[in-house]
């Protein structure tokens, strides 16, 4: 589908300049991954609350360009109050889609603001810090 | 200098870059290769193919000749005294970490102090933290002036009896200021301190002549330099080089050893040269320095450090540019870009700038500590060499002016 791409860069605009739920919290029921060795430059920290199988709230910060920035911001909206589950096939389509791979677009909303970022090779990882970091508390809630 | 005449030098400006023709302006990162280098590196290759310093065949003393001329080269491109003082490494890497390994084992001792300072780049600074755990020596920093320079004042300052070693580069990689080098190398031998440089940004640039800097120790990178990756030199004084023990041990750096546990090394700069070497890189390497004196150091400081005036002067009424470096007299510009009073962030706009067939780089450029000093996470550095023109930064200022946090997000549909 051709989404116009005025729209897709309003979306990445958006939260780059407003970012969602980018202040860090003090609580030790959140779990939280530093993502600082990936790049370097971006440097975010991803925090979320996991209770029931079911992500209670999601947080980030850090100093990052616009699509780090604004995924990791995409992300936190698109995943809270999600399951685990649910949450899990969420970030592997949004990884299929970065890869050019098939995906379902309708579980990505916003997210699919980031479809051409691989037109930019180099930037591909600015497009997944965050959900890296994301991926990687969901693996450690479960205990892995 | 004919810009134009050695453009055609260099058969890589011909390629293109998102679809125009490529500016190169990533020299601080490495520098792109002339012809005779390409030559010189195919002919070890086609032709010459033994390896150094084993066999008794025509081929293999055609290699011998090639590769210990190079080392005369080399000792002239720098003018060292002794031609045993030039010893082949993988590049300043591996030199800087080989001098604070050895000079931190045999020459240093608890509380000892090496001065560095936050404009190092990683590669001078993380050797001798790591070479001085083991030892529990410790790293001071020699304060930099508001414009990020190293000053004699400023150096003076930190100077103690427990400092024994002062590691810094002869040209900063980020802001591109040249350190006095000669002046602190007077001071350091008053005081019995051996004095190790960087010169990885400062031999393409700048003419080198080891003995009048009066340098301990003095490492260089022959891909910035027009040459091949993966190889450079370790100058050392000579009484330094034939006291001190080498990092790595095997072929070629061995005269002899028994099952006793005796061995009796090589004379230096070989005992330092354990294994194959890159053998068409010191060629390459060798080539390179050649090409460059052809041109003439003081040539290629003028040229660049116009390039950097002229791009001031055609940006001057761009105010959404902020430049780091304006006095630094390299090719050196250190900048960012505003968007509504807002900076953009680095790697965005370098990004724009490639989707315009124009090569930079964004980030911290290796020396981590420098942020602080500069008070941004990040930054752009354009760094020009002899072979580029002012057509190429008139590119970049043209795009420069384009540059908008819309115009950087476009970049991605
Ligand atoms: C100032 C400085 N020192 C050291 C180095 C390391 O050089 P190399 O990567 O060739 O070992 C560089 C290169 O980036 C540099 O700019």
């Amino acid at each position: 589908m051709a989404i116009d791409p005025t729209l897709l860069r309003e979306i990445i605009m958006d939260h780059y300049e407003y970012p969602r739920n980018k202040e860090l919290i003090q609580d030790d029921s959140y779990l939280s991954r530093h993502m600082a060795s990936d790049s370097c430059i971006d440097d975010i920290t991803v925090q979320s609350k996991i209770a029931n199988g079911k992500i209670q709230d999601i947080r980030f910060d850090g100093t990052a360009c616009t699509i780090a920035t604004s995924s990791t911001s995409i992300m936190t909206e698109l995943l809270v109050d999600k399951t685990v589950e649910e949450a899990k096939e969420i970030l592997e389509n949004y990884f299929s889609m970065i890869d050019q791979k098939e995906y379902d677009e309708d579980l990505l909303e916003e997210a699919v603001a980031f479809q051409n970022v691989g037109k930019q090779a180099n930037r591909i990882n600015c497009a997944t810090i965050g959900w890296k970091a994301m991926r990687d508390i969901l693996k450690e809630s479960e205990g892995e | 200098m004919e810009t134009n005449k050695i453009r055609e030098d260099f058969p890589i400006l011909k390629r293109t870059m998102s679809g125009k023709p490529v500016v190169y302006f990533d020299n601080g990162a490495t520098t792109l290769k002339p012809q005779p280098v390409i030559d010189a590196i195919t002919n070890y290759y086609t032709y010459l193919g033994a390896n150094a310093h084993r066999g008794d065949y025509e081929m293999s003393g055609q290699v011998d000749d090639a590769f210990e001329g190079a080392r005369k080269t080399a000792q002239k491109f720098l003018n060292a005294k002794h031609v045993e003082e030039i010893v082949f490494t993988s590049g300043s890497s591996m030199g800087l970490n080989e001098i604070a390994i050895m000079v931190t084992r045999q020459y240093l001792k608890e509380g000892d102090v090496i001065l560095s300072d936050e404009s190092e780049h990683a590669s001078s600074y993380l050797p001798w933290l790591q070479a001085g755990k083991e030892k529990g020596t410790k790293i001071d920093f020699i304060p930099l002036d508001e414009e990020g320079k190293i000053t004699i004042e400023n150096f003076k300052k930190v100077l103690t009896d427990q400092v024994k070693v002062v590691a810094l580069a002869m040209v900063s990689n980020v802001l591109g200021f040249t350190a006095p080098i000669k002046e602190m190398a007077k001071i350091c031998h008053e005081r019995g301190i051996l004095l190790v440089v960087d010169g990885a940004q400062s031999t393409p640039h700048l003419p080198i002549d080891v003995q009048d800097l009066d340098v301990d120790f003095y490492v260089l990178s022959a891909h910035k330099m027009c040459g091949p990756t993966g190889v450079g030199v370790m100058y050392g004084k000579k009484k330094y080089l034939d006291e001190l023990q080498p990092v790595f041990y095997g072929g070629e750096s061995n005269a002899r050893y028994n099952k006793c546990g005796d061995l009796i090394l090589k004379e230096s700069p070989l005992k330092f040269e354990s294994g194959t070497q890159p053998i068409e890189g010191v060629i390459g390497m060798a080539a390179a320095m050649k090409y460059i004196d052809s041109i003439g150091k003081e040539n290629i400081h003028e040229y660049e450090v116009e390039l950097k005036k002229y791009f001031l002067e055609q940006t001057k009424d761009l105010e959404n540019l902020i430049v780091y470096n304006r006095n630094a007299e390299s090719g050196i510009v250190t900048f960012n870009m505003k968007d509504k009073g807002q900076l953009i962030f680095a790697q965005d706009v370098a990004s724009f700038l490639n989707t315009q067939g124009i090569a930079v780089r964004s980030g911290q450029h290796c020396a981590k500590l420098l942020p602080d000093i500069l008070q941004v996470p990040a930054t752009i550095r354009a760094s020009f060499y002899f072979y580029n023109t002012k057509e190429e930064v008139d590119r970049l200022v043209a795009a420069l002016k384009e540059v908008t946090l819309e115009n950087c997000v476009d970049i991605f549909f």
